[in-house]
């Protein structure tokens, strides 16, 4: 005979699965009283970690040498976004493929889009390429709120470390004080190490390099490079034969001999470019963890403008 | 039933009106309430004269960008990535003071963004799907427009978002996702109501378009419901579970009307169906990563009320993505294995009541062989449903080739040996090819 399922077996079996998981797994307290704050990525990380020193548990999403295009929304992600008090997004659609699933998959009010906990990054910096006119794809992945790669200048590194010391403030006014206080810190060391990298990239001023992403422009400007063409065809879109011999003509017309490459992107094309132009492919870090010296958001610059000194020096 | 509904209700009401109380809550935990109110009060008022202060100061600000900017914008030509270089506001001279209760738009880029602010992100998939070849058994179209699948989503207000997914095929429509996410329940619950796709093992959770493959695997086809598979209204929720250390673990419960392509059918109100899902993912390094579940689902099929149809089925997958080289390699190995046991009145014997056992289960591979091109298989092998005794086997190869992200041309040869009687087959040899293309918002893709 067939079974038949009766009311009751079938309302202990559904109330049963709603409450399985509501009561038998309460939520558990935690025992320290650090903010746990969740990044984007690393630079954001190094920047909350600055302000908030040793009040706060920093980790960061996408690692410091991935394409922050392309990161995959693992589920190992949820677990610490579940958690996190605050989370600090680079904004701008950079992560617009990857985070807002995670974000709410986390089943974390707190963190939402707009929630106190929610702290886009973008608003407190300066924005450059903000498309005008009409915004199509015929321009291949192009970000209509601006280049979202605006991390790369130290100005706009204090400007977000501003709008973290705020949002920390308000989130523990008790510690108001020693957010301060690390910013004001953290302010002092910026500005003589960009006097030092403003120092050493003087001599350069002006010089003409080629990108392979338009990741670099709030870089070049505030350091006086001049970008005049990409890799990339259009953001986003790979090399193309024609495209790469149009560069290579326009490098040899102009003395471009700087092709600066992200460390996610293949060097295959850059290198031919190179040994036709008889220019350099420099492999510089976008972002902090790129390599295991660059520790923090100082080390970044650092780094690039070492690598970038000797490649100009080596190619003048 | 009544009592089962009342309660329901009363469980979600509850949860959603303290989720609602949630986020108000001010951040400072042992004050009383009284002077936490006071504390509000004050803070509200310091707020709106910084914000008076900030007005003025914006205002001057954009009076001065609108003065410096107007003869650069109209005398350059329809550049698009111009570059332009508003003066950043917070910061350089004036400390204008608390940034943080300013809406969450960007400062100094959402000028012409503005006046769209508040409709959903809209996009628009096209599926379009060729097939050329033999198959007597399930012969297909030759060109068609398959699915052009449209997506609204957007933020409901500050505890729910909603998502829609509405699929028009050449002649018909159908909802094929439509629900409401509550973000801001307690004890890190999560529950979508409407229309969805039921968390069923891997395969099924996937749009057409999101597919390693143009086709569905036969078991999709033989057992869980075809290209639609479980999809229904009902109740989604799910939760974290505590895991052993590095493990992750998610459970699903749903509860669904009963309507499901051909696997479920309700006859009655009471016929609702289940569907429970746990889900087991581990990092075994940065690039590598596994990813277990198993599901189960129950409902009543098409014979009546006294038919129920029980799934049961197994997923693993295993993937591999250097994140250095995360957009020009990656490997996937994924293997689905399906159980159906469907009560129905036997065709040899009238009256005789039997429940069939089917066993399916496919496995796929796909690996990127750089930015631009992908090469994949899969094995197949289902039983039918209504008849156990007949089992159909087949394989397929498929390359994938990626003019950009937001296009995709993909070919796939399938063969097939379907199963006709339980001694006679059909071969069945098909060349498939397929163009997508994405309009508008750059969804998010499933992981």
């Amino acid at each position: 005979m067939p079974r038949l399922l009766t009311k009751t077996r079938f309302t202990a079996i559904a109330l049963s699965f709603a409450l399985v998981f509501a009561l038998l797994f309460p939520v558990t307290g935690r025992a320290d009283s650090k903010i746990r704050i969740m990044t984007a990525t690393t630079d954001l990380a190094s920047l909350a970690q600055e302000i908030g020193g040793d009040k706060v548990d920093v980790e960061s999403v996408a690692r410091g040498y991935q394409d922050p295009h392309f990161v995959d929304p693992k589920p190992s992600f949820l677990l610490k976004l579940s958690k996190a008090e605050l989370l600090i997004v680079v904004g701008l659609e950079l992560e617009i493929g990857w985070l807002p699933p995670l974000i709410t998959q986390s089943s974390n009010p707190r963190i939402q889009v707009g929630a106190p906990g929610y702290l886009d990054a973008s608003r407190f910096a300066k924005i450059l390429e903000i498309p005008t006119g009409q915004v199509t794809r015929a321009e291949g992945d192009v970000h209509p709120l601006g280049n979202p790669h605006y991390w790369l200048d130290p100005d706009n590194g204090l400007r977000i470390a501003k709008g973290i010391q705020d949002k920390l403030s308000e989130m523990h006014p008790n510690d108001a004080a020693y957010f301060a206080q690390r910013y004001d810190a953290f302010e002092q060391r910026l500005k003589q190490s960009e006097q030092q990298w403003l120092a050493q990239m003087k001599p350069y001023a002006g010089r003409k390099v080629v990108t392979y992403h338009r990741s670099w422009p709030n870089f070049a400007e505030h350091f006086g490079l001049n970008v005049v063409g990409y890799v990339e065809p259009r953001p986003g879109i790979p090399p193309s034969p024609q495209h790469t011999v149009e560069l290579i003509g326009h490098m040899k017309r102009d003395g471009v001999k700087i092709i600066i490459v992200e460390p996610y992107f293949d060097l295959k094309t850059p290198n031919s470019i190179a040994r036709e132009t008889g220019g350099q492919v420099v492999v510089l870090m976008p972002s902090v963890g790129g390599e295991k010296e660059i520790t923090d958001y100082f080390k970044l610059f650092d780094y690039d403008i070492a690598k970038l000194k000797k490649a100009l020096d080596e190619t003048h | 039933m009544k009592r089962f509904a009342v309660l329901s209700a009363l469980l979600l009401f509850s949860a959603i009106a303290h989720a609602q109380d949630a986020p108000s809550r001010p951040a400072k935990r042992d004050v009383s309430p009284a002077s936490t109110e006071d504390a509000r009060m004050k803070a509200l008022e310091a707020q709106v004269r910084s914000l008076v202060g900030e007005v003025a100061l914006l205002r001057s600000e954009l009076k001065e960008l609108r003065e410096t900017k107007s003869p650069e914008s109209s005398s350059g030509p329809q550049v698009l990535l111009a570059s332009s270089h508003p003066e950043p506001g917070m910061l350089p001279s004036s400390p204008a003071p608390a940034a943080a209760q300013v809406a969450q738009t960007q400062t100094f880029g959402g000028a012409s963004g503005n006046a769209k602010l508040l409709n959903p992100d809209i996009s628009l998939i096209g599926d379009f799907i060729g097939t050329a070849g033999h198959n007597s058994v399930a012969p297909g179209r030759s060109l068609e427009m398959h699915e052009s699948e449209v997506g609204l989503q957007a933020i409901i207000d500050p505890y729910a978002r909603a998502d829609a997914f509405i699929s028009f095929g050449e002649t018909g429509v159908n909802v094929e996702e439509a629900y409401v996410t509550f973000t801001s329940l307690p004890a890190g619950l999560l529950l979508k109501v409407g229309k969805k796709r039921a968390d069923f093992g891997k395969v099924n959770t996937i749009h057409n378009h999101a597919l390693p493959f143009i086709d569905r695997p036969l078991v999709t086809n033989n057992l869980v419901g075809g290209e639609d598979g479980i999809d229904d209204a009902g109740f989604f929720l799910s939760r974290f579970l505590p895991a052993p250390k590095n493990w992750f673990l998610e459970g699903s419960a749903e509860l669904l009307r009963g309507d499901s392509a051909d696997v479920f059918q309700a006859s009655r109100r009471q016929d609702v169906s289940v569907v429970g899902h746990l889900r087991a993912y581990r990092d075994l390094s940065e690039s590598t990563n596994l990813d277990l579940g198993v599901s189960y689902a129950r409902g009543h099929n098409n014979l009546g009320s006294n038919f129920l149809t029980n799934l049961y089925s197994g997923d693993a997958t295993l993937r591999w993505k250097p994140l250095r080289r995360a957009i020009y390699n990656s490997f996937l190995f994924r293997t689905e294995l399906f159980w159906s046991a469907r009560d129905q009145l036997s065709a040899a014997v009238p009256n005789l009541f039997q429940t069939q056992h089917a066993f399916g289960m496919y496995s796929s591979a796909e690996y990127r062989v750089n930015r631009r091109w992908t090469v994949g298989g899969r094995l197949d092998r289902s039983g039918h449903a209504t008849d156990a005794r007949l089992t159909d086997t087949g394989f397929s190869g498929i390359l994938t080739y990626w003019p950009s992200e937001f296009s995709q041309i993909r070919g796939q040869y399938r063969f097939g040996h379907l199963a006709t009687g339980p001694s006679d087959f059909l071969n069945a040899n098909e060349i498939l090819f397929q163009f997508l293309f994405v309009m508008g918002a750059h969804g998010a893709h499933p992981f």
